[in-house]
């Protein structure tokens, strides 16, 4: 039995297009863009070439916006603490909605420790945030407000052009975090009306050890990390051009494919979702239409998250969960708490996160697979045993 | 030397658990952990002339939680009571060839519900 890769949200395999574009970076220009001498300029063209596609694929202003960071995390936390600290005079209030990122939390979470007024955004249970809350929490001193594009673990597309408008209404400014919905769904930030955005290069089928911050025209924020000045000033450090060549054009090819894939990929999640459905006591969770259409996710009773995983790794296939038994911290996902689930319901999660190997001939044994995993733990576990009576 | 992921062990038993199910009217029952933490575990014994000579276990949990469960109903059985509850997380982990670090104490519960079920034997049998 072959392998079935269905967890994209945690890593993806890079694009061989992308790795045949970007290796000459890694060997012949693998000069430092900072060098003036050929060997330099050759390494700093493909990061300047980078920029341009990746500006192209978000639709930004000009390539200037683009800053390249050596991960989504990093671009998370300069977006949050650069932007908080660089306008301190303006106001020193944050929020981020409950599902974001624990790149965009723990960074909010210092803030609060450092005098920031921190305030966290509800969501109900499909995951959607609360846009008559985010009016009421808006006030002047309200500096950055962080809201993700869509959620990793449940799926949900938020209404990111509402949330822009509201929070423009008061003069603040918007992060959002795209890693998830980049690729999958179009982003335009000058039409969504976003100040900052985070995208990262794996998620794109680009090598890891890149990511991106944009950062509009206009909109101030101060470096996190200091050193030699690159990214004009606002992210030293020298450039992983290997990385960077590579997410560029990862970006220019899924923005040329995106809209076919995903019309591809949209019934194969469809079918995972109705078979899996027909478990007894299985709940999908986030939003039933407003959600990415590579994502799949779910929740069964009476069984626990990391036990799924693993035995449904013996099927070869290889699935996410938000159990705490999973996690380095061994708590249950924040983001199944905020929708409104118990701690033990949290811990039975299983996320399906689809790509360009998943093929409509999957969903068989995949649903096979489940149906049996979920049998088998519930066999083992003494909660199931009042609900079979 | 830090091991990645389980163990060949852990995985055995994960995979095909020994002594699964219930027995009715137990002479000692023990039950541990809560679902809210994600592990429970409670383990039945049959006893004669102070000998474990049925065992049996069902666990809501993780994968370390599953085998553990499997291995210390393997370790106790065919026991002296008095021996068995001697019988400690560390044995139940080196048995098991070790667990990952975080999962020591979370997930290795066990030998206390083992525990719990010889006290619970001993209990009734003091009332009878």
């Amino acid at each position: 039995m072959s392998r079935i890769y269905l967890d994209h949200a945690s890593a993806m395999p890079v694009d061989p297009q992308v790795f045949e574009f970007a290796k000459p970076y890694l060997m012949q220009s693998f000069g430092n863009p900072s060098s003036l001498h050929s060997v330099g300029l050759e390494a700093k063209r493909a990061v300047e070439d980078s920029r341009r596609k990746i500006a192209e694929f978000i639709h930004a202003e000009n390539e200037s916006t683009i800053l390249f960071t050596g991960s989504a995390t990093e671009a998370n936390n300069l977006a949050v603490k650069g932007t908080a600290l660089r306008n301190i005079t303006q106001g020193k209030a944050v929020v981020a909605s409950a599902i974001e990122h624990m790149s965009v939390l723990n960074p909010m979470k210092e803030l609060q420790k450092n005098g920031f007024i921190y305030t966290s955004l509800p969501v109900d249970s499909t995951g959607m945030v609360d846009l008559k809350k985010l009016e009421t929490i808006l006030s002047k001193n309200m500096v950055l407000t962080s809201i993700m594009y869509a959620n990793n673990e449940i799926g949900t597309i938020e209404p990111i052009r509402e949330v822009s408008k509201l929070v423009h209404e008061k003069g603040v400014y918007l992060h959002v975090d795209a890693v998830a919905a980049a690729g999958r769904i179009p982003i335009d930030v000058q039409k969504d009306g976003i100040d900052l955005l985070t995208l990262s290069s794996n998620d794109l089928y680009g090598p890891q050890g890149a990511g991106v911050l944009y950062v509009k025209p206009g909109v101030r924020i101060q470096s996190v990390q200091l050193g030699g000045g690159q990214e004009r000033g606002l992210r030293s450090g020298t450039e992983n051009v290997f990385a960077i060549a590579g997410m560029g054009e990862a970006a220019r090819i899924m923005q040329q494919e995106m809209k076919q894939e995903s019309s591809r990929l949209l019934p194969i999640r469809d079918s995972l979702i109705k078979e899996i459905l027909k478990i007894d006591q299985s709940y999908l969770t986030g939003h039933p239409t407003r959600r990415l259409p590579h994502h799949a996710s779910f929740r069964f009773s009476y069984i626990e998250g990391e036990s799924i995983l693993l035995n449904m790794d013996m099927f070869e296939i290889q699935v996410s969960t938000g159990s705490a038994c999973s996690s380095k911290t061994l708590e249950p996902s924040h983001v199944l708490l905020a929708i409104g689930l118990k701690h033990e319901e949290a811990h039975g999660s299983m996320v399906l996160t689809l790509g360009r190997s998943t093929i409509m001939d999957d969903v068989e044994p995949v649903s096979k697979a489940t149906y049996e995993t979920v049998e088998r733990l519930r066999k083992l576990s003494p909660m199931s045993q009042e609900w079979r009576k | 030397m830090a091991t990645v992921g389980y163990s060949k062990k852990v995985m055995e038993h994960f995979l095909n658990p020994h002594n699964v199910g219930v027995i009715e009217n137990p002479d000692g029952y023990g039950k541990v952990g809560n679902p809210v933490c994600g592990d429970v575990m409670e383990i039945f014994i049959k006893v004669k002339d102070e000998k474990i000579t049925d065992i049996k276990f069902r666990t809501f949990g993780c994968g370390s939680a599953i085998a553990t469960s499997s291995m210390v109903t393997d370790l106790a059985k065919g026991k002296h009571v008095d021996e068995a509850i001697k019988i400690t997380r560390g044995d139940v982990a080196n048995e098991l060839d070790g667990l990952p670090a975080q999962k020591m104490h979370c997930s290795n519960l066990a030998a206390d519900a083992l525990h719990e079920a010889i006290k619970d034997y001993k209990n009734k049998k003091q009332q009878k």
